[in-house]
């Protein structure tokens, strides 16, 4: 069943590449680092590609060099009790092409940690560091990797699903 | 024993911690606008060093958010920025109807429009005054205020809330607006021009105002794109970016409009730009209010939308729909979406993710003040302590959308 379904989402992946072959992200993706492109997915006039989760910075060079010239934000999902459990979402657009495309890097729980990309753009620092006070995944290569909302002594992440809403009493 | 003093003297002087000095600007401070604290390293009255330190208005609103239904989202959005909520309400809704591949009312989406810019003009009024009354010109304060009244007044008899209005729900507005609505927004929007001559009369003739402000805060546009600033701050830079413009929402392709640009990248740049700004608010506000169209203000989706209280009270169906509704909420298709809207402060995005179920799996909100803030340091450092306070204003700081 597993592999029935993996072999769909490739076939989904590759149509979706197809479709979208000059788009500049997907052009620039495809050239640069064909082999990190884990899945793609077109919904509601969103483009949104996975990463490899080691890959990531070279994928935000690539399209920054195709003219994604801005990073908007960088966020994260957490699909516990799903496997990989983190979702890290990077919103990317263009002032030129006028286009946005997401990038998402999905991050297991046993090793909560993705590169940081405050090297190629600067603006990573603080939603990293939401990132990681809130979720608790941390940014290899940050500058700065301590909790930006809360309090520093607070323990838990409160974003995380299996923390409760009201919190710990 | 002299000679051993000598030989320390160099070490003494080389030594930073001994040069500088650290000072803990707020979180009570007047100028910070809420509870911002900057840690300052200064040498002299020279800035060495900034590092902004928030989160003390953090009240985990997308936490709470997973916890709702999403019609209950809506009044939490307008609690993140209290000086533009109806650009909240407007960015969480067009992200939900986005998902739901809604399709909002001609009538709906003009009445977003002009209140959206009401909504500007509300919130420039007020960056307006204090960013004056920070730099020691406490008239423009009462002036900008008197006008901000009679907006609010308007928001009052629209929504039934001054502040906190929920007016704009998911599939169109909440309800149709008085009989007197027209009269009254005309009657502001005709006597805006001549107050906003006003407010520049007092600012843009007054040295110690331009002294202030003119090279202050530089901020080239290289690097605002690198550290994610947008809006105003992003104009005065010289980048030609307006999302209402650009990626246009909500029919704002419909209207004629400028968006002011300035390359001098300063405080007093960023001070004309949202002047300027302003005049065109009020611009696109008359157009939406000549060209208002008729018809419904609600889609037509008796499953997501709540009925009329007539309908609801002579028909079984719309009051099962009702209940169903506020008892039930509605399952949103499945599916990932970012919306961005052009707020006072600039891109304001919500990235709603939806599992299939009747309340949001996610919620996050991408505050354009929370970006702009790690550019304080590429403004202050090499400058007087009192410009911080000019740079702090001119990025027009809400705290509350910075810690949510």
């Amino acid at each position: 069943m597993e592999s029935v379904s993996s072999q769909s989402d490739q076939e989904d992946k590759n149509a979706v590449l197809a479709a979208q072959a000059d788009h500049p992200a997907v052009a620039a993706l495809t050239q640069q680092c064909p082999d990190a492109i884990l899945d793609a997915k077109f919904d509601r006039n969103e483009l949104t590609l996975t990463m490899a989760r080691e890959r990531i910075g070279d994928a935000c060079r690539a399209v920054q060099s195709a003219g994604y010239n801005f990073l908007a934000d960088v966020t994260c999902v957490d699909w516990y009790p799903n496997q990989p459990r983190f979702q890290v979402a990077y919103h990317i657009l263009s002032h030129t092409l006028k286009q946005r495309i997401r990038l998402c890097v999905l991050v297991d729980e046993s090793d909560p940690s993705v590169d940081s990309i405050t090297s190629v753009w600067p603006a990573a620092n603080f939603y990293e560091r939401e990132v990681f006070d809130l979720f608790g995944v941390r940014f290899g290569g940050h500058p700065n990797l301590r909790r930006i909302l809360l309090p520093e002594e607070f323990r838990g992440n409160p974003l995380r699903k299996d923390f409760p809403v009201e919190g710990y009493r | 024993m002299a000679e051993l003093e000598l030989m320390t003297a160099p070490a003494v002087v080389e030594s930073d911690q001994d040069r500088t000095m650290i000072l803990n600007m707020g979180p009570q401070h007047p100028s910070t606008h809420g509870v911002l604290r900057l840690v300052l390293e200064i040498d002299g009255e020279v800035v060495v060093r900034v590092a902004p330190d928030i989160g003390y208005l953090h009240t985990g609103i997308e936490k709470t958010c997973e916890a709702k239904f999403y019609q209950q989202v809506v009044p939490l959005t307008d609690r993140i920025d209290y000086l533009s909520p109806m650009h909240n309400n407007l960015c969480y809704c067009l992200a939900v109807e986005k998902l739901l591949e809604l399709e909002v009312p001609e009538r709906a989406q003009w009445l977003r429009v002009l209140l959206s810019e009401l909504t500007r003009l509300n919130s420039h009024l007020v960056w307006l005054g204090t960013h004056a009354m920070d730099l020691g010109a406490l008239t423009v304060f009462l002036y900008c205020f008197r006008e901000r009244e009679e907006i609010l007044r308007i928001f009052d008899a629209v929504a039934g809330q001054r502040m906190m209005t929920s007016y704009f729900r998911i599939g169109g507005v909440s309800l149709e607006p008085p009989l007197d609505f027209h009269d009254r927004v005309r009657k502001l929007l005709k006597s805006l021009p001549e107050k906003i001559d006003e407010y520049e009369n007092l600012l843009s003739g007054n040295p110690i105002f331009i002294n202030r402000t003119k090279n202050v805060g530089l901020l080239s546009a290289e690097d605002a794109i690198a550290l994610g600033v947008t809006g105003p701050p992003l104009r005065a830079s010289g980048v030609d970016w307006d999302l209402r413009r650009d990626m246009p929402y909500s029919s704002y392709e419909k209207f004629q409009f400028k968006v002011p640009v300035s390359t001098d990248c300063d405080v007093w740049a960023r001070y004309v730009l949202r002047v300027q700004e302003m005049r065109e608010s009020v611009k696109i506000a008359t157009q939406a209010l000549d060209g208002l169209p008729e018809g419904r203000i609600k889609a037509d989706a008796p499953k997501i939308v709540l009925p009329d209280r007539e309908a609801m009270k002579t028909q079984m169906e719309a009051l099962i729909h009702h209940f169903k509704i506020v008892t039930e909420g509605f399952a949103v298709p499945a599916g990932q979406v970012y919306q961005a809207i052009e707020s006072s402060r600039g891109e304001m995005g919500y990235f709603v993710v939806s599992d299939g179920t009747a309340k949001p799996y996610r919620v996050h909100m991408r505050n354009p003040t929370f970006a702009t803030l790690q550019a304080i340091e590429k403004m202050c450092v090499g400058r007087l302590l009192a410009d911080v306070v000019a740079a702090i204003g001119s990025i027009d700081i809400v705290l509350g959308e910075i810690d949510r």
